[in-house]
């Protein structure tokens, strides 16, 4: 049976259909400037609470073979600032403070003391390029352990000698795989890498991968998250 | 599937005319979000591209195209991010939703390319680009609109795989793997929006073409006239 209706009857009921369809100008909220920067951020920060929710403790980032990995002159060197900022390495210590048992001045030698991983895992820029690397360094979880660090604090946060700055979740500072590292393809880390000390996170994005570092904190809120972080980028990044 | 349909009788003329609700409102609603999404995507993805234009190594890197920046949301890396990594779940949840709303409603019968729908590809090619009668209208769409729409949604859930396993190829290693891990993904992505692209392109040459009715129903649901007898 077919209904039969006048024509105002259909454009009564054409308007009724095309009314219901107001949900979706809501969209335009995001060309309102004063709504635009608070509605990303929140679309950033679920981005990261999702990351956060999907981020496993015991998952592993694949590992490659040594035919694998990239040669070391193919290496790039990313950098805000500076190739070199011209660290005294004889003299250099990291220095510990924040919610720990032995805060202080650590030198290499000690951090060298744990035990070494080296690990073939793939670097990725936030860019859109990767490269699979060989890297060397004692677990991160191990020096939080020789420094009687509150593994319940919520994060760590680290200084380096450009002025960078990061940190990091303790969920991911504790990974097995996230290295306090010193070595790249078996040789010290050279300066442009970050010598004499870097993060090395195979779980994490580039940025999050500081180098030239001078200060390590464990931290009970964060009153800065990073130097890319704060311009807008995401602030968890977990791979 | 009985549609509904009803008899517009014109009050000074007395014509009658058709008119078929195609629509429904979970489809259209869809349809619009997804537009508007894929449209902030697509913009913010190619400012993600910029930079980094290629997909070999970054050293030497081999810039494959430099894409204006006039034709790219978000102006730069970090706010490029923002809107791609905002919209995504938009884009995520009215696919999801529609997908859903299809296959509860058994509305996916329209638009689902089955093996029956082959035969019926060579004639509405030929209709199209070779001037060959007008095969007549027997379903809502034709043989060919099945195959671009079921396309579009393998290509909708394809685009999402692929930028999962962008965005975490470590916590989705296996579906990184599947595509040859993170680096093959990155293209893999990049290759479908441009297959989205073309789906949109031929979408809308379509849409001019089957007039005004036709686009109107995307709003109201109701198309006036339509080419098929409806049931």
């Amino acid at each position: 049976m077919t209904e039969h209706i006048n024509q105002k009857k259909f454009k009564s009921m054409s308007r009724r259909e095309l009314l219901k369809l107001t949900p979706v100008v809501a969209l335009g909220a995001f060309a309102i400037p004063q709504l635009q920067a608070p509605l990303l951020k929140a679309g950033v920060g679920f981005s990261d609470w999702a990351s956060g929710v999907l981020f496993r403790s015991g998952h592993l980032a694949p590992t490659f073979t040594d035919a694998e990995v990239a040669p070391f002159d193919k290496f790039p060197v990313n950098d805000y600032d500076v190739d070199d900022p011209e660290i005294d390495l004889n003299n250099w210590k990291l220095t510990v403070a924040g919610s720990v048992e032995k805060p202080g001045q650590y030198t290499l030698a000690q951090i060298q003391s744990l035990p070494k991983i080296t690990q073939n895992t793939r670097h990725v820029c936030v860019e859109g390029w990767d490269v699979i690397g060989n890297f060397g360094g004692a677990r991160l979880s191990d020096f939080l352990k020789m420094i009687g660090a509150a593994t319940l604090a919520p994060y760590v946060t680290v200084e380096c000698a450009d002025d960078y700055y990061e940190s990091l979740d303790m969920a991911t500072a504790l990974h097995p795989q996230t290295l306090l590292c010193y070595e790249m393809y078996s040789k010290p880390l050279t300066r442009e890498h970050g010598a004499p000390l870097r993060l090395q996170i195979p779980t994490k994005i580039g940025y999050k991968q500081a180098k030239y570092l001078t200060k390590f904190e464990v931290a009970s809120e964060l009153y800065r998250v990073g130097y890319w972080e704060d311009q807008g980028y995401s602030h968890f990044y977990g791979l | 599937m009985a549609s509904h349909v009803v008899e517009i009788e014109d009050a000074k003329t007395g014509e009658v005319t058709q008119a078929v609700y195609e629509h429904p409102f979970i489809v259209r609603l869809c349809h619009w979000v997804n537009a508007i999404s894929l449209f902030v995507l697509v913009g913010s993805g190619l400012q993600i591209f910029r930079a980094f234009p290629s997909f070999g190594a970054k050293i030497p890197q081999k810039d494959l195209i430099h894409w204006p920046k006039a034709f790219a949301i978000g102006g730069w890396l970090g706010g490029a991010l923002q809107w791609h990594l905002t919209f995504v779940w938009i884009y995520i949840a009215s696919g999801l939703l529609y997908v859903g709303y299809q296959l509860f409603s058994g509305n996916y019968r329209q638009i689902l390319f089955v093996p029956r729908d082959v035969p019926g590809v060579w004639p509405m090619l030929r209709h199209y680009f070779f001037f060959g009668p007008k095969p007549a209208a027997k379903e809502t769409y034709n043989p060919l609109q099945k195959h671009a729409y079921t396309s579009a949604i393998v290509l909708g859930l394809l685009s999402m795989l692929t930028g999962i396993a962008i965005w975490k190829p470590v916590q989705f290693s296996w579906l990184a793997w599947m595509m040859g891990g993170f680096h093959y993904a990155r293209l893999w992505h990049f290759l479908i929006m441009w297959a989205l692209i073309a789906f949109v392109f031929g979408h809308l040459v379509m849409v001019v073409l089957h007039g005004w009715s036709n686009f109107v129903s995307m709003f109201t649901g109701w198309k006036k006239d339509p080419e098929y007898r409806p049931e």
